[in-house]
């Protein structure tokens, strides 16, 4: 395993791939949602080729409009239900099992470095974590490669993001890639991969790396990858995936540029609407008046997350007119978070504890915002009407700054609560 | 899609159009491309959809497409009855999509740039060419790489996978 055209290659049968050559490659993991996954099917049905590829390898997760918010929802999911048991598909999360995809996948042990994972889910690239290549496609490349199990790839460009220093108190992953699309732009990495590396990483979490490879996408990336360290190698044994350590190595071709991130001098940062690229030092942002704020997703909804929201919610109590939803992200982290009594403490702080649901990051369902309304939330997006009325806003942090912000009503500092 | 000469009125847009924007996700019940294209720039300005016609053209900045991969934005363009789409950039995912789906794209930083909104446009697909009827500036679109204007003309992935069979 080293950086991204290196798995592509080896998956595509090539010794070498050079920035920009279009490829065919096998893939070890295809990934669709009740959103994406109906409309794949309906591509691999064309197709009729009467079976997947590998029942293994597909998987299908009912989690954006779930438990259903409405009957054409419901009906999508029972479509998505019938192809799986059609199909005999292994790996299909319905009920009590579904987490958000990007929080469940890692935790089943499905993903593996030096795999080749393709999801209709742009945040697939969250997977670059483990040092999977992992990219998000559209319904007819899924469909199309859930029969084949191939999918045709334009070998990326790199970028390398230079990671040093220690975290900060109250900083993590989710402040390095914000800070990184905040320097890059929402389009700064198209085509390119961003791929992590330097003695930062070190003090870096798991959690917090899913977290930043998961938002690669907003800086318009292919994918993002981290080499696989001990601490990846530990949590792989963790989920039953046994896995060495590898640092990431570029290939001849090298780098078209590179990025330093200091994270001795990184604060958390907050994205200020409408672009997750305008990122600032949350002690920057302006003290507005906040109606919600939303801790969860398939950027912020690990244990980590649900802790650091514990640890500033502890003995306090959300703001008088603050609505505080704490979306777990899987039936893991739900669990966990429950035996910890955290859900204590954020039922004690006057929190809405939800079930595991992409729910309000996309203004599906449960958190709608109202028009005017302002969130604070720790998902990937604060495009125009993301989370609802396209005339409500939302700013992006991590879960620290979020329950901070819940806490005083306008976004705040978690260092600064008294 | 290849061959089609199109023509119809410039709806001339900024940077950064998203599919949030395009087709926010509460509508993304459906694969109907005619429903979704009800809802077209729904994000962007909930009026948009009643002023297209049958033939109309999107002219949009940079990193037109950007967010999430659903599948729906360039079917809700299509249904809304647009016939292609220019911009400065697209988003990668988007690109695929609509290439997958069968809705035209053409990148030309220079049209996008000097197209107004209201212009009357002629796109030549075959030839590669933009013409603005109302200015009378045309702009050379390069050409798409040899592989995808294999999948193009072979209306999209999935009927190019089936003549490989």
């Amino acid at each position: 395993m080293s950086q991204s055209r290196k798995i592509l290659a080896r998956h595509a049968g090539r010794e070498s791939l050079k920035p920009g050559e279009l490829v065919e490659a096998s893939v070890d993991l295809v990934l669709a949602n009740d959103i994406t996954a109906p409309l794949a099917i309906e591509e691999f049905e064309k197709l009729g080729r009467g079976k997947v590829f590998d029942t293994g390898k597909v998987v299908l997760v009912l989690d954006h409009f779930t438990p259903n918010r409405d009957i054409a929802s419901a009906e999508q999911c029972a479509f998505v239900r019938r192809f799986a048991r059609q199909y005999s598909v292994e790996h299909f999360y319905d009920g009590g099992e579904v987490g958000i995809e990007h929080v469940l996948l890692p935790e089943e042990g499905l993903i593996a470095p030096g795999s080749l994972v393709i999801g209709a889910d742009s945040h697939t690239c969250t997977y670059g974590a483990l040092g999977a290549f992992a990219t998000g496609m559209g319904s007819t490349d899924v469909g199309a490669a859930m029969a084949t199990g191939k999918a045709w790839f334009r070998a990326p460009e790199a970028i390398k993001v230079n990671v040093t220093g220690k975290l900060r108190p109250w900083s993590g992953g989710k402040d390095v890639i914000l800070y990184l699309i905040g320097r890059l732009g929402v389009d700064g990495a198209t085509y390119h991969s961003l791929e992590f590396v330097g003695d930062g990483i070190a003090d870096i979490s798991v959690d917090g790396r899913l977290t930043a490879a998961n938002m690669a996408i907003e800086a318009g990336a292919k994918n993002g990858i981290f080499g696989v360290d001990l601490q990846a190698v530990e949590y792989l044994a963790s989920v039953g995936v046994a896995a060495e350590e590898q640092a990431l190595e570029p290939d001849e071709y090298g780098y078209t540029s590179e990025l330093d991130i200091d994270l001795d001098v990184l604060e958390p940062q907050v994205a200020l609407p409408h672009l997750p690229s305008n990122a600032v030092p949350v002690g920057e942002a302006p003290k507005v008046k906040l109606d919600q704020s939303v801790i969860g997703s398939c950027t912020n909804g690990r244990m980590e997350d649900m802790r650091l929201a514990a640890e500033v919610l502890r003995g306090r109590k959300v703001a008088t007119g603050v609505r505080l939803i704490i979306i777990p992200g899987s039936p893991r982290v739900y669990r966990k978070s429950m035996e910890e009594g955290l859900f204590d403490i954020y039922l004690d702080a006057g929190a809405v504890i939800s079930p595991p649901t992409c729910g309000p990051c996309l203004g599906g369902h449960m958190g709608i915002l109202a028009a005017g309304e302002r969130a604070i939330s720790t998902t990937n997006r604060n495009f125009t009407g993301r989370m609802g009325h396209r005339e409500s806003e939302v700013y992006l942090s991590n879960p620290a700054v979020a329950a901070a912000s819940a806490v005083t009503g306008t976004i705040t500092d978690p260092g600064e609560l008294s | 899609m290849s061959g089609a000469v199109l023509e119809g009125k410039a709806h001339k847009l900024g940077d950064h159009v998203n599919t949030d924007l395009i087709i926010p996700a509460t509508y993304l019940v459906t694969n109907d491309p005619v429903e979704l294209g009800c809802h077209l720039l729904e994000g962007h300005d909930p009026d948009f959809v009643a002023r297209v016609e049958p033939g109309d053209v999107l002219v949009g900045g940079i990193n037109f497409g950007s967010g999430s991969s659903r599948e729906h934005a360039p079917l809700a363009i299509k249904g809304a009855g647009i016939s292609v789409v220019i911009a400065s950039s697209f988003a990668r995912i988007f690109y695929r999509n609509s290439i997958n789906v069968g809705l035209p794209i053409l990148e030309s930083p220079e049209a996008a740039a000097a197209i107004n909104d209201g212009d009357s446009l002629r796109v030549d697909l075959a030839a590669g060419t933009i013409e603005d009827l109302t200015t009378g500036e045309k702009f050379e679109v390069p050409a798409y790489p040899e592989f995808m204007q294999g999948l193009i003309d072979s209306g999209g992935l999935i009927n190019y996978l089936k003549k490989q069979e």
